[in-house]
């Protein structure tokens, strides 16, 4: 009865995100006293999977079924649930990210588990089974017990730290008694980002709001985030006005970030904007109302005007970097 | 084709929120409650295509009790055809998805919001398409009919697609899908209240989950701040004493 984990892959590598996970599976299994099974689906090189041992895991089950290629929720779900059965596990940890949302409730029902969404730490409790989630969008904590055998949990980005272990793994091919009639998605069309930190991989954030005044004076906020090798991101009302691609917009109805460092610039801080933000580590807030909201969030903060700290803090930033 | 958008009915996204009987359960005294943002845009995408041609229906389903209805009024003035409450209150997603898996049978395309803005559980849509056996697609940002089949514009970690599927699907949609959420215009509100609102009796679900306890984030500590000429100060700050530049 080992720990299930289904660690997702990005043309064949992972990411720290899955290390996380890992380590995260890891700390229950040891609670538990039994093992972690790593689950990838995709061509993955044994090197890399071999790097999920570092992190704890026992055992890799790998698919490199080309029919996979296109994500398909139903077949996916069905072999994370195939190899859950294989190896008895009761325990189904994936992440909380657009893959894992999506997987997530179809394997638990499948399975006949219960499921909580985005946990945010080790369980409080296993008999009852109890985890700690955000709840209203980061405005609060909920404690809440599965009632069922099995568990299938997804766990938030930058919750758990990577801790390295040593370890050594077995590599078994899986099969996961799939049939054509389980794909129900054609892919046309995929593109993929290149040359830009994704914003939900991002350590440093770089953001910015109404206080930009318009979609053309971002060159500083865009050079600051080379410099810091930072992902880009926007309040609402800026991917509302097209100033910026809403794929940037943080916020409650927008992506949910929590990097090491996010740099808000002219945001003001509405409630809707701080629920997307408000698990990052250290919060910088630069704004020329002294009375805005983002200050109440922030951990430092300058009161002025953002084209006249920006370029200066990229002086600084230069200098700290040479 | 006949489209199912999924109604949550929460709390207004500006809301303080509150616990009550040993922050056991969410105080909901004087809160205005809204249709999920998620879930407007959804509505809000389903009136578009409707609009174009292509889409005959428009229903607007929920779980919960009478309370719920006003909430479900208004999905109607923005242009849902009819609505349909499964009248029990929402406890757990399963259960949920078990109730509305007993009414989405007929319906071609069935849109979810990507979570609701309350206990953000990002589960009920996906559970229904495994209860009905049928695809889903999820972190959806785009839709149009094509034919019989339904072309999704869908982001994944590091990127997007482009897919098609064949109906019956269920669409978890996230912001992209719609513009803005459409406003009920006074024509919309007046119709709506002829519209049928049918109350189904709930069947029996199990709870897989219950919440044990809330608890509010603890306090910040105050803000330190810096002088507005000095920028270098502050970038000394993160490098020195927070260590995250």
């Amino acid at each position: 009865m080992s720990i299930l984990v289904y660690t997702e892959n990005w043309d064949g590598k992972f990411k720290k995100f899955s290390f996380e996970l890992v380590s995260y599976a890891a700390a229950v299994a040891k609670q538990r006293g039994t093992t972690v099974t790593a689950l990838s689906i995709g061509k993955v090189a044994d090197s890399e999977l071999e790097k999920l041992s570092t992190y704890g895991t026992k055992k890799v089950l790998s698919i490199t079924d080309d029919r996979f290629n296109s994500l398909d929720n139903k077949a996916m779900s069905k072999a994370i649930v195939a190899a859950a059965k294989a190896e008895g596990a009761k325990i189904i940890v994936l992440a909380h990210n657009n893959l894992g949302k999506a997987l997530a409730p179809r394997v638990a029902v499948r399975i006949q588990a219960g499921l909580e969404t985005g946990v945010v730490a080790l369980p409080v409790s296993y008999d009852p089974f109890i985890v700690k989630k955000k709840v209203f969008t980061g405005k609060a904590f909920a404690e809440v017990k599965l009632n069922t055998e099995f568990k299938v949990i997804t766990l938030a980005q930058n919750s758990f730290e990577p801790v390295e272990l040593k370890n050594s793994e077995t590599i078994e091919t899986f099969d996961p008694q799939v049939t054509d009639s389980d794909f129900t998605t054609t892919v046309k069309e995929t593109n993929k980002v290149t040359g830009k930190v994704l914003l939900t991989d991002a350590e440093i954030v770089v953001s910015g709001g109404r206080g930009m005044k318009s979609g053309d004076n971002w060159g500083g906020l865009e050079e600051m985030a080379d410099l810091l090798g930072a992902g880009m991101a926007c309040s609402r009302p800026v991917s509302d006005e097209g100033w910026r691609s809403h794929t940037e917009h943080v916020g409650q109805t927008g992506k949910i970030i929590a990097p090491n460092l996010y740099l808000a610039f002219g945001i003001s801080g509405a409630i809707q904007h701080l629920g997307g933000v408000s698990s990052s580590k250290v919060i910088v807030a630069v704004n020329k109302d002294k009375e805005a909201p983002i200050f109440e969030a922030a951990d430092y903060g300058i009161v002025g005007d953002v084209f006249t700290v920006i370029p200066q803090m990229i002086e600084a930033i230069k200098e700290m970097k040479s | 084709m006949k489209i199912l958008v999924l109604i949550s009915n929460v709390p207004d996204t500006t809301t303080k929120i509150r616990f009550k009987a040993d922050n056991t359960a969410f105080d909901d005294a004087g809160v205005q409650w809204i249709i999920n943002p998620w879930d407007e845009l959804a509505l809000t995408r389903a009136v578009e295509l409707k609009e174009v041609g292509g889409v005959s229906h428009i229903t607007v389903a929920n779980v919960g009790t009478s309370s719920t209805e006003p909430t479900l009024r208004k999905a109607l003035a923005v242009g849902a055809d009819d609505a349909i409450r499964v009248d029990v209150e929402a406890r757990d997603a399963f259960e949920v998805a078990t109730q509305l898996a007993t009414i989405a049978k007929d319906y071609d395309l069935i849109m979810a919001g990507i979570e609701a803005s309350d206990y953000n559980g990002s589960a009920v849509g996906g559970m229904l398409a495994e209860l009905l056996d049928i695809a889903s697609v999820s972190a959806v940002s785009g839709v149009k009919v094509d034919g019989g089949n339904l072309i999704f514009n869908r982001e994944i970690d590091g990127g997007s697609q482009v897919l098609s599927v064949t109906t019956p699907v269920v669409a978890i949609v996230q912001k992209g899908i719609a513009k803005e959420p459409r406003i009920p215009a006074m024509r919309g509100i007046m119709m709506a209240r002829k519209k049928e609102l049918k109350v189904v009796a709930p069947v029996s679900a199990e709870d897989r989950t219950s919440f044990v306890k809330f608890e509010l984030p603890p306090k910040k500590a105050a803000c330190k701040m810096v002088a507005e000429d000095n920028a270098k100060e502050l970038v000394r700050l993160l490098h020195e004493e927070a260590k995250v530049l």
